[in-house]
C-alpha cells in the first residue's frame, strides 16, 4: 500500500530534547561516584588515571554546560528516517552551492556525530571557511545504528556490510545519485565495505583509518595477541617495522575492551549505570588519544580542538541516550578484521594521521586500495581525526575528493 | 628495634563489621540502577541477560542479608598481619587434633575466602564428618592481597610468585615449620610459584587447576592454531577446551591491560555483580555451576545457593576491592596453563566443570613427583564451594601419604 511505502521512507524533522530532570540525575551520578584507589604505577599503563578521571568528573558535574549538546545539535537540521525498520537519525546540511558533491560521513566508537560538528561548517560552506566554492560537499553525518538518536536494534544483523546497505538506501533516499563516503574508526570500516559493495552512485571514499594491513602481517599479528603465534616477519622496513610494533603493543596490551564488547557487551552494566564509568571506559579508546584527552582535563591543555567540552558532550550524548551497551553490540555483530583489507573497488583516499592507531605506508595502500586515487600524511591529529583537527581534516577530505568532481561531475543539477 | 620487629610480626584478630550505612548505600545504588536495554540474542552469548540481573538485582536490594554472612566470618578466628609491608587477612583455625596437618588454601577470582567456608569444618574436624583424626588439617586461608580484608597494594609487583612467597613466610610465622598448600584459579599460580620456590618445610601442593599443558599444545592453543600431532582422544579433548577457554577470558584481557579503566565496577553494584558473574567453567559462561546456583535458594548438600554467589559479591562490593583486585592479572606476566616446572610432590584432583581437565600423560609430565591424580564426577572451576564434601575428601586423600 502506498501510504506504508511513504511511512517507511518519511523524512522526520528531528530536534534533541533532554528533560531537566535527566541532567539533575547525572549530576547527582556522579557526585555520588565511588572511587577505586589510585593506580600503582605513575602513568596512564592501567589505564584511566584516578586523577584524570576525578578531573573529569569535577569539570562534568560542576563546570560543563549540559544544556550546550542540545544546543550544538539543535542548532543543524537534524531529521529521522527508518531504514530497514529501524529509525536512523542523521544531520542534513546542504551546501549553500548548488553543485556541491554529497557526502555521507560515519563516526566510530566511542565517538557520534558530536565528533563531526566542527568539520560540517569547513566541508558544506567552504567559502566561509578559506576554501572554494569548488570544494563545496552536502553533508550527511548519520549516527550508526544503537548510537546516539538511531534506534537501538532489538535483533541481531546489524553489522558493518547492513549498515553500509543502509547508508546508499539514506543516499538514495535524499535523491543524491552521485556521492562520496568518508570514514575513521567504525566508519572507516563501513565507508571501505561500501567501497566494495559499490553501490550505484558511489563514486569514491575517503578513510582516516585504511585498512590496509597486508595479510601476512594481521596474521602474525592476530596469532600473538596471547604471547604465542608466528615471529614478527623478517622483511620489513624500518617503517613498517614501526607500524608492526605499534600494532603488536595496540592488540596486546590495548585492546582489551574491544575485546569484551566483542565477547560479552552485554555483561557492561557499568556502563549504563555509572557516568564514570562509561567516561573512562569510553576514553580509554587508545593510548595516544587517551594521553591527548587526560592532559585536556589534568593540565587543562588540550590537542587540538580536543576540548574538555568537547570529550564530554560525547560522552553526555551517549549518557543520555544510555547507548553504552547498544554501541558496544557492534564489536559484538562484527566479523572483520579492524585494519584487512575490505576489498574495495572504488575510487579511494587516504590520509595518514601520525598518532593514528597506526600508519599504513603508501605500499600497503596501493596494494589494499586498487583504485587509489590520493595518498597523504599529515602531521597533526590523533585516532580522532575529524574532531581533533577539523581544518586539517577537512582540508584532506576537500583534497581527497578533488580528482572526482570533473567538469560535468557534479553538476548534474 | 626489638619494637619494631614486633610491630612488623604482629598477628591482630580481626572481625568483621561493615557499618550499616554502607549497606543502606548498597541497597540505594542498586535501586537506583539505570539498566542497558535488554540483549538481542535469546540466550547468553552477549553477556549476563538482563533477566538474570534485574531478578539478582531485585533479591540482593530487598532480601539478602549481610549479616548473617558476617555473623558466619565472625564466627571464625580471623586475624591481620603485616607482610612484606602489605597488611594480610587470613581465617586461621587450629584442628583440635594436634598433631594435624598444617594446610594453606588460596583462592582466585572472582573468588575469596567465601569460596572456602564449607571446607573448613570437614577439613580441621574430620572425625565429625566421617572421617578419621589422621585426615585432620590446620587451616589457614588467606585474602590474596588487594583481595577482600587484605591491604590493597599501592606500588606493582604483588604477583602469585611474591603472594607465594608471602604464605610462606605467614605459615611460619604461626609456627608451621612443616606444612602442604593448595589452590584453584589464582590460587593453584600461586601453590605452583611455592612448588617452584619449593621453601623449607613445603612438604606438597595439591591443585584443582593444574598447569600440565606441553610447550608445543599451549603456543597451538593461544595462537588458535591446530593441535600438534600424535595426541591422545584425551589430550585433544584438552586442547579443544583450552581453544574455548581463551575464547571467553575477554574480561581478563581487559584486566591484564587496563584495570585502572574499571572504574565501573567500583561505582555500580550491578556492573561488579555482573562482572564478576560472567566467569567462564568449563560448561558455561557465566560458568554453568554459578548460573544455576541463582536459581538455588537453598541447598541441604552444600551446593551453591544464590545468597553464597551474594556474598562473594557483596564483600568485593564492600571492600572495593574489584580493581585492586583486578591488578592480579595485570600484574602476572606468565602463561596461564604451561607447565611450571614444579618438581616438589603434587597432588591433583580433576574436576568435570574445570577451564581444561587434565590428562593424566601430561599431569605426569608436567609434574615429575605427582603424589596422587584423581579425577572425581561432579565439580567443576569452583571445586571447594560447589562440592565442599567431595573437595574436602580429595584433599584428606591427596596428603594422607604426608600425614
Amino acid at each position: 500500500m502506498s501510504s506504508i511505502v511513504e511511512t517507511a521512507t518519511e523524512m522526520r524533522r528531528f530536534r534533541v530534547e533532554v528533560p531537566e530532570e535527566d541532567l539533575v540525575e547525572l549530576r547527582r551520578r556522579i557526585a555520588a561516584t565511588r572511587w577505586p584507589e589510585k593506580e600503582p604505577v605513575p602513568d596512564q599503563s592501567q589505564g584511566v588515571q584516578l586523577a584524570a578521571i576525578q578531573a573529569l568528573a569535577r569539570y562534568w558535574q560542576t563546570e560543563y554546560d549540559l544544556g550546550r549538546l542540545e544546543a550544538r545539535l539543535n542548532a543543524l537540521p537534524q531529521f529521522m528516517t527508518e531504514i530497514d525498520w529501524l529509525d536512523i537519525h542523521f544531520i542534513h546540511v546542504k551546501s549553500p552551492h548548488e553543485h556541491a558533491l554529497p557526502l555521507v560521513i560515519t563516526h566510530g566508537w566511542p565517538g557520534s556525530v558530536v565528533e563531526m560538528l566542527n568539520v560540517i561548517g569547513p566541508l558544506a560552506d567552504p567559502t566561509a571557511h578559506g576554501g572554494s566554492e569548488e570544494d563545496a560537499f552536502h553533508v550527511v553525518i548519520p549516527s550508526m545504528p544503537g548510537y546516539g538518536f538511531s534506534a537501538k536494534p532489538d535483533q541481531t544483523g546489524w553489522e558493518v556490510p547492513h549498515i553500509a546497505r543502509a547508508w546508499a538506501e539514506l543516499m538514495a533516499r535524499l535523491g543524491y545519485t552521485r556521492y562520496v563516503a568518508q570514514g575513521g574508526d567504525w566508519g572507516a570500516l563501513v565507508t571501505e565495505v561500501m567501497g566494495a559493495q559499490a553501490p550505484e552512485g558511489l563514486i569514491g571514499i575517503h578513510t582516516n583509518m585504511p585498512g590496509a594491513l597486508p595479510p601476512e602481517i594481521s596474521k602474525v599479528i592476530a596469532s600473538n595477541v596471547l604471547g604465542a603465534g608466528d615471529p614478527a616477519p623478517t622483511d620489513l622496513s624500518d617503517e613498517e617495522q614501526r607500524v608492526y610494533d605499534r600494532l603488536s603493543f595496540f592488540f596486546t596490551k590495548g585492546i582489551g575492551y574491544a575485546l569484551e564488547m566483542g565477547n560479552r557487551p552485554q555483561t557492561l552494566y557499568g556502563l549504563a549505570d555509572s557516568p564514570i564509568a562509561l567516561a573512562a571506559w569510553m576514553i580509554d579508546h587508545d593510548a595516544w588519544s587517551l594521553e591527548d584527552i587526560q592532559r585536556a582535563f589534568v593540565e587543562e591543555q588540550p590537542v587540538g580542538n580536543l576540548t574538555r567540552d568537547e570529550v564530554l558532550d560525547n560522552v553526555t550524548l551517549y549518557w543520555l541516550t544510555n547507548t553504552g551497551v547498544s554501541a558496544s553490540r557492534l564489536y559484538w555483530e562484527n566479523k572483520l578484521g579492524f585494519f584487512d583489507f575490505k576489498g574495495v573497488t572504488v575510487p579511494t583516499a587516504v590520509s595518514i594521521f601520525p598518532n593514528e592507531i597506526y600508519q599504513a605506508s603508501r605500499a600497503w595502500a596501493e596494494q589494499a586500495y586498487p583504485n587509489l586515487i590520493y595518498f597523504n600524511e599529515v602531521d597533526r591529529g590523533n585516532h580522532f581525526a575529524a574532531w581533533q583537527e577539523p581544518d586539517i581534516f577537512a582540508s584532506e577530505v576537500r583534497a581527497g575528493f578533488r580528482s572526482l568532481r570533473g567538469t560535468n561531475g557534479s553538476r548534474h543539477g | 628495634m626489638a619494637s619494631t620487629v614486633e610491630t612488623a610480626t604482629e598477628i591482630r584478630p580481626f572481625s568483621v563489621a561493615v557499618p550499616e550505612e554502607a549497606l543502606d548505600d548498597l541497597r540505594r545504588r542498586i535501586e537506583a540502577t539505570q539498566w542497558p536495554e535488554r540483549e538481542t540474542v535469546a540466550d547468553d552469548s552477549q553477556g549476563v541477560p538482563l533477566a538474570t540481573m534485574q531478578k539478582l538485582a531485585r533479591h540482593w536490594a530487598t532480601e539478602y542479608d549481610w549479616r548473617r554472612v558476617e555473623a558466619k566470618l565472625n564466627s571464625l578466628p580471623q586475624f591481620i598481619t603485616e607482610i612484606d609491608g602489605l597488611d594480610i587477612h587470613f581465617i586461621h583455625v587450629r584442628s583440635k587434633h594436634e598433631d594435624a596437618l598444617p594446610l594453606i588454601v588460596n583462592h582466585g577470582w572472582p573468588g575469596s575466602i567465601i569460596e572456602q567456608l564449607k571446607i573448613i569444618d570437614p577439613l580441621v574436624n574430620p572425625t565429625a564428618h566421617g572421617g578419621s583424626a589422621s585426615d585432620a588439617f590446620h587451616l589457614v586461608i588467606p585474602s590474596m592481597p588487594g583481595y577482600g580484608f587484605s591491604g590493597k597494594p599501592t606500588s606493582t609487583g604483588w604477583g602469585p610468585e611474591r603472594m607465594g612467597r608471602a604464605w610462606d613466610v605467614l605459615m611460619k610465622r604461626l609456627g608451621y615449620t612443616r606444612y602442604v598448600a593448595q589452590g584453584g584459579d589464582w590460587g593453584a599460580f600461586v601453590v605452583d610459584q611455592m612448588g617452584l620456590h619449593a621453601p623449607a618445610g613445603l612438604l606438597a601442593i595439591h591443585t584443582n587447576m593444574p598447569a600440565t599443558v606441553p610447550a608445543d599444545v599451549d603456543k597451538a592453543s593461544l595462537a588458535g592454531e591446530p593441535p600438534p600431532d600424535g595426541l591422545s582422544a584425551e589430550e585433544r579433548r584438552a586442547y579443544e577446551q583450552l581453544i574455548r577457554t581463551y575464547a571467553q577470558v575477554e574480561y581478563a584481557r581487559m584486566m591484564a591491560a587496563r584495570p585502572q579503566t574499571l572504574y565501573a565496577i567500583a561505582d555500580s553494584p550491578v556492573g561488579l555483580a555482573a562482572w564478576l558473574l560472567d566467569h567462564n567453567d568449563g560448561d558455561g559462561q557465566p560458568a554453568a555451576a554459578v548460573a544455576a546456583a541463582l536459581d538455588r535458594t537453598a541447598s541441604a548438600t552444600g551446593e551453591l545457593t544464590r545468597d553464597e554467589i551474594l556474598d562473594n559479591i557483596t564483600l568485593y562490593w564492600l571492600t572495593n576491592t574489584a580493581v585492586s583486585a583486578s591488578r592480579l592479572y595485570r600484574e602476572y606476566k606468565g602463561g596461564f596453563f604451561n607447565a611450571k616446572g614444579v618438581s616438589i610432590p603434587v597432588a591433583i584432583t580433576v574436576f568435570p566443570g574445570e577451564q581444561y581437565q587434565a590428562p593424566r600423560s601430561w599431569a605426569k609430565r608436567a609434574y615429575p613427583n605427582l603424589i596422587y591424580f584423581n579425577e572425581v564426577d561432579k565439580g567443576g572451576h569452583f571445586a571447594a564451594w560447589e562440592q565442599p564434601e567431595l573437595f574436602s575428601g580429595e584433599i584428606q586423600a591427596a596428603f594422607r601419604s604426608l600425614h
